[in-house]
């Protein structure tokens, strides 16, 4: 067995195991940590697969932002986790069931894997052949340029995505002192402050 | 293949390390510390109080919207990368596609900014 | 060459900047009048758009590689998406207003959500088409939630993104299969793998995967089970736009795909749809009985129709394509009527849905009454309103293609949908008065009402003309 092999093994088995106790797992902040094993375990297949911008990518969205995202989530839920589990529990014959059958489609259409004839003259329309451009590089070229009305519209998925967090959970709490900068520095002390001259022994 | 695979060697090796040098560790603690528990030496308190409340509290949700402005940014500069990797090939059109992302996605700034939902309150 | 493909994606990049100008014309102004004013120049700038579209003849061009389809097909959707997408939010302004829930991000929302429908059907690309869509639903799930204090709208807005989320994923699982045996994602690329009529193994698990995915966002049964309670849950003016102008959208990009990119291996997939088409109509007519919540009912109704415009597709051919689009036409023409007069129901300054609360409704309104029983009438198919015109095309193009089975299963599911329209118009006209509506009927929804009420008996004489674009359009997506 060659190196990337054993390489390929251990990882695929961290995906698996990953994946496994993130659904079995009592504790969902446990859960989620195995989340971001099955993430980093598959980042390290994209390596051995020569797709290194993928895996950082995995590395930098997935395990930085995408699993802090779910501890926060998971953390501000009340749910409870141990009711929700007798109810899956309930459901586990027909979800096992409906798996099994995607399993044996999948394994159908393993045992006859076969391209389409053109396939390969398809694909290598597309994208810069792979001795020739380092990936990213290759990835570079096709994202900006060929593909920029996908770019422009991934643009605008993400402004929809700030808005409708913003418009979903943005409570603006009256009653609150707020900094408000430019207001603070343009106060001049003609409204700012007011004068009285008190006569000794009169108050105001 | 290989050649690439090759300069994980560094990165490897360091992990190979960093986990040996850990179970070393841990397990030295193990072996050579002196363990004598006692119920109330390992019981939780907090600042002289036994412990009051369940330590998993409900965050604000505040947290929850700053988390995914984070991650929306996190995205867009994860295009700059193959971007700037590539920069001296793209041309015209790809500079001013990406110049043009920055600005959708700087309309959204402007946005939540005058929205207020990058204030802590 | 970026020249060419711009002014092809021109109209989406109009209303994309029209979208991000306003976004900060509203917040950095922080009037709240800015929002009522921003749902009409919002509808404005849909009409203008879409006239825009109607009235520019050009031939089929495609953009960007053969990712952007510029064509009849897509200009007849657009139009349809723009124009109902208009005429909802300018019937909703007045609504939202009321209840406290017109924010100005609403109609950029919307816009957003129109240009994502305009690249699902022009899309020539599975990337473009996920784009899309993704672009279309991801606005879609804010909007359900947009009353974020009840219970009941962001229960709706979860539920549509968690099953929203499904459907996005199998139709991805799907992609990425016909991706790895076609070797291309370019609908022209992979028509072109099966020229034998015969779809590979592989490419026909991508087929189906993408079926369902589709069927999730058209809300066919199997796949409707978010629909009822979706529509039930987003305030009203939003289950208006949700029973329009995304069917739409959705229904076309199904016709694009099956056509443009397996278009070459129809047996392969009319089993399919037809499936899909005679389940919906039996689920939508028969479940639709018991509801007593009209937005529920009109729930049932739409995956019904969905399943009559299906059976279109299911034909596979020219003509039944040209059947889907006249169906889809006059579905979103009574659908806006309809949601004209849902929105005007409320007592005591609050919306109402409860069929029960119609009871008698002739008497006082009688004008609006008839509106409405011509609108039922035409959405049950009753000869000789434009609903039976729809029907009947439909079934012919079953008919043609040898789905006799279906044309007659669709017979059977037409009859036993009209009962709950039926019971509609019975409760209008008949029965005990209980607590009526009262309040104000805003003008603007007198107006819809009326006038598409108008349109399903005017249209009998030619359908407004309407075969003539979409045989055109047909033709353009089948050769």
């Amino acid at each position: 067995m060659t190196v990337p092999a054993i390489a390929f093994y251990c990882f695929a088995a961290g995906v698996l195991a990953g994946g496994l106790f993130t659904v079995i797992s009592r504790h969902p902040v446990h859960s989620v940590l195995w989340l971001i094993l099955a993430f980093l375990s598959s980042a390290g297949l994209f390596v051995l697969l020569g797709a290194e911008f993928v895996a950082m990518l995995l590395v930098i969205v997935y395990v930085g932002a995408v699993a802090v995202l779910f501890l926060f989530v998971v953390m501000m839920l009340d749910v409870d986790f141990a009711q929700l589990r007798a109810e899956m529990a309930k459901y586990l014959p027909l979800s096992l069931m409906i798996a099994i059958v995607l399993l044996m489609q999948l394994a159908l259409a393993f045992g006859s894997w076969s391209f389409a004839p053109e396939a390969e003259d398809l694909r290598a329309n597309i994208a810069p052949p792979l001795e020739e451009t380092h990936n990213t590089a290759a990835l570079g070229l096709l994202i900006y340029d060929d593909y920029i009305l996908l770019f422009q519209l991934s643009g605008l998925i993400l402004l929809v995505a700030m808005i409708g967090a913003i418009v979903l959970t943005l409570r603006h709490k009256e009653g609150i002192k707020r900094q408000d900068v430019l207001s603070q520095m343009y106060r001049d002390p003609a409204e700012a402050l007011e004068i009285k001259d008190v006569k000794p022994g009169q108050g105001l | 293949m290989d050649e690439l695979l090759r300069e994980y060697l560094p990165i490897v090796v360091f992990l190979g390390v960093a986990i040996g040098l850990g179970l070393v560790l841990l397990a030295a603690a193990a072996v050579a510390a002196v363990q004598n528990p006692d119920p109330e030496k390992v019981s939780a308190y907090e600042c002289g109080f036994n412990a009051f409340d369940d330590a998993r509290m409900k965050f604000d949700v505040r947290f929850y919207l700053v988390a995914i402005l984070f991650i929306i940014f996190d995205l867009e500069v994860a295009f700059l990368f193959p971007w700037a990797v590539a920069f001296k090939d793209i041309g015209d059109v790809g500079f001013w596609s990406m110049m043009v992302f920055l600005a959708v996605l700087t309309v959204g700034f402007a946005y939540e900014w005058k929205k207020g939902a990058l204030e802590w309150e | 060459m970026i020249a060419a493909d711009i002014s092809a994606v021109l109209p989406e990049i109009v209303l994309s900047v029209y979208a991000m100008g306003a976004l900060l014309l509203a917040v950095y102004t922080r009037k709240d009048e800015v929002a009522q004013m921003l749902v009409w120049a919002t509808s404005g700038m849909l009409v203008l758009v879409a006239l825009w579209i109607a009235l520019s003849v050009q031939d089929s061009r495609t953009a960007f590689n053969g990712m952007f389809i510029d064509d009849g097909y897509s200009r007849f959707a657009k139009v349809m998406i723009l124009a109902s997408a208009a005429a909802v939010l300018f019937m909703s302004q007045e609504y939202m207003e009321r209840r406290g829930l017109l924010r100005f991000e609403y109609p950029i929302l919307i816009t957003l959500a129109v240009v994502g429908m305009m690249v699902m059907v022009s899309a020539g690309d599975l990337m473009a088409l996920y784009m899309g869509l993704e672009l279309q639903s991801l606005a879609l799930y804010v909007v359900a939630a947009l009353r974020r204090d009840s219970v009941k709208s962001t229960e709706a807005g979860l539920k549509y993104f968690v099953l929203g989320a499904l459907g996005s994923g199998l139709l991805l699982y799907g992609a990425s299969l016909t991706y790895g045996y076609a070797g291309t994602t370019q609908f022209a690329g992979i028509v072109t793998t099966a020229t034998e009529g015969e779809l590979s193994l592989g490419l026909l698990f991508g087929l189906v995967f993408l079926a369902a995915g589709l069927a999730f966002k058209v809300s066919a049964a199997p796949f409707h089970m978010w629909t009822p309670d979706v529509y039930e849950g987003s305030p009203t003016p939003v289950t208006a736009f949700f029973a329009t102008a995304p069917k739409v959208a959705a229904m076309l990009l199904f016709g694009r795909l099956l056509h443009g990119a397996f278009g070459e291996a129809v047996a392969d997939w009319q089993q399919i749809i037809a499936f899909l088409s005679v389940i919906s109509m039996f689920v939508g007519g028969i479940a639709a009985i018991g509801q007593t919540n009209i937005k529920r009912l009109m729930a049932y109704s739409s995956i019904a129709h969905m399943g009559f415009a299906l059976m279109g597709l299911a034909a596979g051919t020219a003509l039944g394509v040209q059947a889907m689009l006249v169906y889809m036409a006059i579905y979103v023409t009574m659908n806006i009527g309809a949601f004209a007069f849902i929105l005007s129901m409320e007592r005591n300054g609050q919306p109402v849905t409860d069929i029960a609360s119609l009871r008698m409704y002739s008497r006082r309104d009688p004008l609006r009454a008839l509106a409405m029983l011509v609108l039922m009438f035409s959405l049950a198919g009753v000869p000789p309103l434009v609903g039976f015109f729809g029907k009947f095309y439909v079934l012919t193009a079953a008919v043609d293609a040898g789905l006799t089975w279906l044309a007659v299963a669709g017979v059977i599911a037409s009859v036993i949908g009209a009962f709950y329209y039926l019971r509609i118009v019975y409760f209008m006209y008949f029965g005990e008065e209980t607590e009526p509506l009262d309040g104000e009927v805003q003008p603007v929804l007198t107006v819809f009402l009326l006038a598409s009420a108008g349109a399903m008996v005017l249209g009998v004489f030619n359908l407004f003309g309407i075969e003539a674009f979409a045989a055109a359009a047909a033709a353009t997506l089948v050769q």
